[in-house]
């Protein structure tokens, strides 16, 4: 099929993706954001880690793995240091974010898979940036807003299980909101037009998971004392490495997406 | 801006065709972030901490519950 990258008939330019190839993309976008995350938490989350571990070598709060075995309050036998705390806050982080941004690109991509063509008017690469800011508001930033980041010394070890339970359910809760919500959209826009049938689901699921937020158990469990502006450092860090993840995902998947696409053949 | 490309229609593909993928990469993308968000935290497959303190840092700054 000799299909040049003048060819500009409609049939040659209605691009048919192959799954294969957004997953190849999505891992190499999710090199990119994890690297690039990385890169982030070093800089500017890396500090408040270190100063959360300093005050709870210190005094307060409970043990914590990996750090000087020399005076627990905890009462148990001494911990051994399993992984270093330089390579913990190096190699650790970056292997940590590069494996949770390859894990991320791959169901990004399968996310979009479902998401191309459907949505409306939206270009592809319009749809891959749509994917990563929905993505980031339902799967980051509404169950950070619900359970927000700590810090290490932040957190009793004795509620660990029904924390995790509850940050993953409410990350599940909302992305089920949010497909639900697109799916609505989708089936309201004949009655009420786009602009009005988005409004309408954007704010369904801002009710939604207000209240459902506000109907899960919430957890105080900062010690005494611990500075305020090490817990809001270490959540704007936070907020910060996962934005910087999902955009890097999204650029980066747009670009391959749109090279792809604009070499006029069947990817 | 030089000269206008051809941006092509998008054409959705058939969800039938996705769900395959979606099934195998789904899986296995969502062992790796478990690893990283949550083994030997709440649960553990493998025994001890090493995969916990090994990504300790990335599961705190990515704003999983650590311990
Ligand atoms: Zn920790």
């Amino acid at each position: 099929m000799p299909l040049t990258e003048t060819e500009s008939t409609p049939a040659a330019t209605a691009a048919t993706l192959t799954v294969r190839s957004l997953l190849v993309w999505g891992l190499l976008a999710g090199l990119v954001g994890g690297l690039l995350a990385f890169g982030f938490a070093y800089a500017f989350g890396e500090p408040a880690v270190e100063r959360a571990i300093s005050i709870e070598e210190t005094g307060t709060g409970h043990a914590h793995a990996g750090e000087q075995p020399a005076e627990h309050s905890h009462g148990e036998a001494e911990e051994e240091e399993v992984v270093s705390r330089a390579f913990q806050s190096t190699g650790g982080l970056g292997i940590g974010a590069v494996a949770y941004g390859l894990g991320l690109g791959e169901l990004f991509s399968l996310a979009f898979a479902f998401a191309y063509g459907r949505v409306g008017s939206l270009s592809p690469r319009a749809t891959a940036l749509a994917v990563a800011g929905l993505g980031y508001l339902a799967v980051v930033l509404v169950p950070f807003l619900t359970y927000p980041a700590n810090p290490p010394a932040v957190g009793n070890p004795d509620t660990i299980g029904q924390r995790t339970a509850l940050f993953f359910g409410m990350i599940v809760i909302s992305l089920a909101l949010l497909v639900t919500a697109i799916a609505a959209a989708r089936a309201l826009a004949p009655k009420l037009g786009g602009w009005w049938s988005t409004v309408a689901a954007g704010l369904g699921y801002a009710v939604l998971v207000t209240v459902v937020a506000k109907l899960l158990p919430g957890f105080q469990e900062v010690p005494d004392g611990f500075p305020g502006d090490l817990i809001w450092q270490f959540r704007v860090a936070s907020l910060g490495t996962s934005a910087v993840l999902w955009t890097g995902i999204g650029l980066t998947f747009a670009a391959l997406l749109h090279r792809g696409l604009t070499k006029g053949r069947t990817v | 801006m030089t000269h206008a490309v051809a941006i092509p229609t998008p054409v959705s593909i058939p969800v039938r065709q996705i769900l395959p993928y979606a099934v195998f990469a789904g899986i296995i993308s969502l062992i790796v972030l478990y690893f990283v968000g949550a083994e030997q935290g709440a649960l553990a497959v493998f025994e001890g901490t090493t995969v916990h303190e090994f990504v300790h840092d990335a599961r705190h700054l990515l704003g999983f519950p650590c311990h």
